[in-house]
């Protein structure tokens, strides 16, 4: 505990901005929460927290496979995510066992898979590294990798922003003026698994649906206008991946638990003090009723 | 303005049959309605009104049958932006963060660009449907401050921005207030005088007696279909709501 006699505001952070390894976690890290704070807010509305916690665990035999293969792990990723919701949705139509059920059995089946795979191929994948996230120690493939598929993502969440609203809020209207709801429930699809991909990373298979839902969750407690709530969404991601980061530095914790941690607490303020929807507000609220 | 010949059919549905996964919701179903017609869709629940509707807007598919919109075929009505669905309050989660002005805005949707980025054209027409509507004072209001007569005004306005022909209303006057009742009403008057095709599902029979031209009863299919004055009999009635009769259903005046 020698550092908290000297440690200073000032000095808590720029000190780890001297090593290079902690510049690139903060700034890989501060764009991955952004990605998945953005598609935060379309889960949390959608409903779809539970299809975020079956891909995000999902993509795991796919990244095994990848690597062991060569081929990009975005890949793998992607077909075993996708992969996994198709499965979802075939069981569920062709058995009388019910939805979630069904999605239990099917991500904690294909994570299984992953787990079995990691150790029966020889590989250097480090089984820890994938289960929580090793952001300090990613390689600079893995950086253009994170990168690329962060700026897919947003690009892709940025031009169908409203059409995506919209296919959360009323698909049937959608469908009934002529947008293809086919493409966006897949578009979104896609979105999520990549985002698992890139989330992996900096907090690892078992946390990332904190990445994809607390975000949201949080925003949604804040706002009642979209726009806003994917502001808000992408914002408390981001300032919680740099608190995680440092905390993580400073008192040598677990970082993707850490950055996780600071998602939960952030969540659970707008939970006790939102100004409309915290619990602090409750009164009024029953004030409002005649 | 577009001509309207009021003597080609808006809606043709022939022996339309819809299943989900095997289970039938919907069997040899028949309609046919003329532009400025009024149509009252009765029955119970799980009759297949819901189903009916989803058919028309091409949110389910048929598996057998035929439907053609403006002699055209379901896709391409959805294109030309033809058939408006006005949902239940149920159907839709009020604690959306969305605003009046956003919804009714996506009534302009399917005619924008990619970006969705609103012209003056779709500025002005957002404007005019949200002041038919009477919800010029709550243009920003998100709609979980709403009452439920202003979300419903809120999606009729959104119907009414879009320019649709044909205007499907699920349950449009279940747990509205007076005032609400009264501006659909006048709406619905309105709207059948600019040639437009009103379908709507309804549990209140005295609306049906008040506003439907026609009254299609279904239970799974056609019980009956006709003018409302022929065909809204209590025997039809009863046989649409399984045997009850409509005395105990509606009281003994209707």
């Amino acid at each position: 505990m020698e550092l908290c006699s000297f440690l200073t505001l000032d000095s808590f952070i720029t000190d780890p901005l001297t090593h290079g390894f902690m510049r690139k976690a903060l700034l890989m890290s501060s764009l991955v929460a952004a990605v998945c704070g953005f598609l935060s807010s379309y889960l949390t509305l959608k409903g779809w927290a539970l299809m975020g916690d079956a891909v995000s665990h999902s993509v795991m035999p796919g990244v095994v496979v990848a690597y062991a293969l060569g081929l990009p792990f975005s890949l793998g990723a992607f077909i075993f995510g996708v992969g996994s919701v198709a499965l979802i949705g075939f069981i569920k139509q062709k058995s009388r066992v019910k939805e979630d059920t069904v999605i239990g059995l099917v991500f904690t089946g294909f994570f299984a898979l992953g787990v079995v795979l990691v150790s029966k191929i020889k590989s250097n994948i480090d089984l820890h590294s994938i289960l929580f996230g090793s952001p300090l120690g990613i390689s600079l493939s893995d950086v253009k990798q994170t990168i690329f598929i962060s700026l897919l993502v947003v690009i892709l969440l940025s031009i169908f922003r409203k059409d995506l609203m919209l296919y959360c809020f009323d698909p049937r209207h959608a469908k009934t003026v002529g947008i293809n709801v086919f493409f966006l429930h897949y578009l979104l699809l896609t979105c999520l698994s990549l985002a698992a991909v890139v989330g992996l990373q900096s907090v690892g298979i078992i946390l990332v649906v904190a990445m994809l839902i607390t975000p949201g969750a949080t925003a949604y407690l804040l706002t009642d206008k979209f726009d806003n709530m994917t502001v808000i969404s992408v914002l408390s991601a981001i300032i919680s991946s740099l608190i995680g980061i440092y905390f993580s530095f400073w008192f040598d914790l677990e970082t993707g638990g850490s950055i996780v941690l600071a998602q939960t607490f952030i969540f659970l303020f707008a939970f006790l003090f939102a100004p409309r929807y915290g619990i602090f507000k409750l009164k009024k609220l029953f004030a409002g009723y005649k | 303005m577009e001509t309207i010949n009021y003597q080609n059919f808006r809606i043709e549905a022939e022996n339309i049959c819809v299943d989900y996964n095997g289970k039938v919701a919907l069997y040899d179903a028949n309609l046919r309605l003329k532009p400025g017609q009024i149509c009252g869709l009765v029955g119970m629940n799980g009759a297949g009104k819901t189903t009916f509707f989803n058919a028309l807007t091409g949110f389910v598919n048929i598996s057998k049958g035929k439907i053609r919109i403006n002699g055209e075929s379901v896709r391409s009505a959805q294109k030309d932006q033809t058939i408006a669905y006005v949902p239940q309050n149920e159907g839709i989660d009020s604690q959306f963060p969305i605003s009046v002005w956003d919804v009714v805005m996506m009534g302009r949707y399917g005619s924008m660009n990619i970006f969705r980025s609103p012209r003056e054209s779709d500025v002005q027409a957002v404007k005019d449907a949200i002041e038919r509507v009477d919800l010029t004072d709550h243009l920003s209001t998100p709609i979980g401050n709403l009452s439920g007569g202003q979300r419903k005004r809120t999606f009729l306005a959104r119907a009414i921005a879009q320019r649709a022909s044909i205007l499907l209303l699920d349950e449009p006057f279940s747990g509205v207030d007076i005032r609400t009742e009264k501006l659909i009403s006048e709406l619905f008057i309105q709207f059948k005088n600019e040639g437009k095709t009103i379908l709507l599902s309804t549990h209140d029979m005295i609306h049906v007696r008040e506003f439907c031209d026609l009254v299609l009863l279904i239970n799974k299919t056609v019980v009956a279909y006709g003018e409302t004055s022929e065909v809204f009999t209590p025997e039809n009635i009863t046989t649409t709501f399984g045997g009850i009769s409509p005395d105990f259903l509606f009281g003994p005046e209707s």
